[in-house]
């Protein structure tokens, strides 16, 4: 028998949260995302897990970072407005290294925007909507199955590093719907809840690095009296007012990610071997992009596309490596030109490199990618 | 004499940062009497906070402790709760955290019954940057960003909480130490929102731009303006005017908290076994 079923990217973003071992989940209605929530509603309680509609997007990020620090894996998920109001506890978040997962479905901003017309505008908010310095891991999806995958990976990632990650899905995959098999649950990593190293008799210190730089900080109500706060702290977690503690903790809790840069920072190309010129795309964009790229090599114009998975931390490598062998590099994006701008600097002037971009309530047409495709390699902008 | 609450302070943490003659003192060492009088096993008990004065008292009590975000504590301890319903949470806040800022976690913490134990420490201002009003500074009564006095109403704290839904309400304060250290205690006892103000003073911030700096002074207030509830029920209306004000449990009533009601929601989609 199939197990084939016709499903929404943002059920499938509920289904893949689910796998991962998410059982508790705070939000706020809000389209296009609502039906994240609305399916955590119905499947949470099934598995013994919980869901609260708080009373504000606020509220939604500090009760999963309660139930996070209470032992349990928790996701809130909204859109660009929500996300907005939702900043101040991600910087807690990444701070205070408490795991949780924020799903983003973007529509038109700025403010309350187009709603509920496709974007990627909250490129740049996602790394650094929050204030103060800190890392960030984000992931798109550019299909159903994929939205699954990148949620069971951010939840994966969030436990790892324990930090905050954004799944940065955009309303296309969102509310798209596609026939979808996906994995049996002992097909699915799951990364584990940190657990402590030693008991507190033995010297435990809740924010001492692992090997890893990540701290095994314990879960609330198992006896190891910590304390968790947004304030710059040491490894006790206790703030401490020293210009010494405060550049080591910020630098950790970078250099936790950086370390880790080249596993997480996942990249996919097509059509690429004999590739002169490329297309550089993620999420529901990169499915109009595929199609012109194809229809450009119907064409004989010998153009490939990278995908981006993971958008933070940014593919450096992966499009520094590509500037070197191509002849040009066009960038696609629903917005006014975010991620341009850093695949123009890991690019750092090895090939031209040009936007293809949108930001009027539709999706492309394929034939407008093609047309800039066909431009640049004509050698010059339109 | 007794000194058996030090345990449950981190002696490391100490001396706190609180300016001499602060109420809070008073008001957190309340909170670990009442705590040990009901015999709550403190592996099992979360304090949660969120930013001023009174949100520092987390750092300096020996459970498992977090300190959030300004006027966040509510919505971090649901989650906590909800998340392992066998932890008691203690929530300490302030009159700025929990009724300016934090104020809709707060009606919404009430609504739903969580079983949370507030404790708000009011101290009519924000003390922990200087000064300035706060929703619970009296009318009249100045603060560096009210030069010429509160142009504002108060909040009374107490019957928001009654009308949002809290089931169980009460004030006290750092004068009536004892009677604050009960109050708390029943309200742990509660099984849903339990609210306790515990009026505190603040002779830095608030008593000194309102010719009060001496805390003696403000306590001899709150010992002359508070009165039982019994008592105050008996007043005459125009005996309940000017700085008067009624202090005990102030209502009460039985509610299914949140936890449980969400059982219900497991029981319902046949996930109890899981």
């Amino acid at each position: 028998m199939s197990k084939a079923r016709l499903m929404q990217g943002n059920e499938a973003c509920a289904e893949g949260a689910l796998a991962a071992g998410v059982r508790f989940f705070g939000g706020y209605p809000i389209t296009p995302s609502t039906e994240i929530a609305e399916g955590m509603a119905k499947m949470l309680p099934k598995v013994g897990g919980k869901f609260v509609q708080m009373e504000d997007e606020i509220a939604s990020m500090g009760v999963v970072l309660g139930a996070s620090l209470a032992g349990k894996k928790a996701l809130t998920a909204s859109s660009g407005p929500g996300i907005s109001l939702k900043q101040e506890l991600i910087g807690y978040a990444a701070a205070a290294e408490i795991p949780v997962v924020i799903v983003n479905v973007q529509r038109v901003g700025p403010s309350t925007g187009q709603p509920t017309a496709p974007s990627q505008g909250d490129v740049m908010q996602a790394r650094w909507g929050t204030h103060g310095d800190h890392p960030m891991i984000a992931l798109s999806p550019w299909s159903v199955r994929e939205a699954f995958d990148t949620a069971v990976m951010a939840v994966n990632y969030s436990e790892r590093f324990r930090t905050p990650v954004i799944l940065l899905m955009d309303e296309i995959v969102g509310h798209l719907r596609e026939k979808v098999e996906l994995p049996e649950a002992d097909e699915i990593e799951i990364y584990p809840r940190r657990q402590p190293g030693c008991t507190p008799a033995e010297g435990y210190r809740p924010y001492a690095p692992a090997e890893d730089l990540v701290p095994n900080i314990a879960d609330f109500g198992n006896g190891y009296h910590i304390h968790v706060t947004g304030l710059i702290h040491d490894e006790t977690g206790f703030p401490v007012g020293s210009p010494k503690v405060t550049r080591e903790a910020i630098d950790r809790l970078h250099t936790k990610i950086e370390i880790a840069r080249d596993e997480i920072t996942h990249v996919e190309e097509y059509c690429m071997e004999d590739a002169e010129y490329a297309v550089v795309a993620f999420g529901g964009t990169a499915r109009t992009a595929y199609e012109a790229v194809l229809a450009a090599r119907q064409k004989g114009i010998k153009v490939g596309m990278v995908r981006l998975i993971t958008i933070w931390p940014f593919a450096d490598q992966a499009i520094s490596d590509l500037a070197a062998r191509v002849k040009g590099i066009l960038v696609t994006e629903l917005n006014y030109g975010q991620i341009v701008n850093e695949v123009e600097r890991a690019a750092a002037g090895q090939c031209p490199v040009e936007l293809c971009a949108k930001y009027d309530m539709t999706i492309f047409e394929p034939e407008e990618i093609l047309e800039a495709v066909e431009s640049l390699v004509a050698g010059g902008n339109k | 004499m007794e000194r058996s609450f030090e345990q449950y302070f981190r002696q490391n943490r100490l001396p706190h940062l609180w300016c001499p003659g602060c109420g809070n003192g008073i008001a957190t060492k309340a909170i670990v009497q009442a705590i040990e009088s009901k015999g709550l096993e403190r592996d099992k008990t979360v304090i949660v906070s969120g930013i001023g004065c009174s949100s520092r008292a987390s750092g300096y009590m020996d459970f498992d402790t977090l300190h959030t975000a300004h006027g966040r504590a509510i919505p971090f301890a649901t989650g906590i709760k909800l998340a392992n319903p066998e932890l008691n949470v203690i929530v300490i806040t302030g009159d700025g955290d929990c009724t300016a800022i934090g104020g809709n976690h707060f009606i919404h913490g009430c609504r739903r019954n969580v079983d949370l134990t507030v404790v708000l420490f009011n101290n009519n201002i924000y003390g922990m940057t200087g000064g300035q009003a706060s929703p619970m500074t009296p009318t009249g009564k100045k603060a560096t960003t009210a030069p010429y006095g509160a142009v504002d109403p108060v909040f009374d704290a107490c019957r928001l909480a009654e009308a949002a839904g809290a089931t169980y309400v009460a004030r006290s304060t750092a004068y009536h130490v004892q009677h604050l250290t009960s109050m708390i205690a029943d309200g742990l006892d509660n099984k849903g929102f339990s609210f306790i103000e515990a009026m505190v003073q603040c002779p830095t911030a608030y008593g000194r731009k309102n010719k009060m700096s001496d805390p003696v002074q403000l306590m001899m207030w709150m010992r002359d303006n508070a009165v039982m509830k019994a008592a105050w029920d008996k007043l005459p209306e125009d005996k309940k005017q000017g700085d008067r004000f009624p202090i005990g449990l102030l209502y009460q009533e039985a509610g299914v908290d949140y936890a449980t009601a969400y059982d219900h929601v497991i029981d319902l989609a046949g996930g109890a076994a899981k």
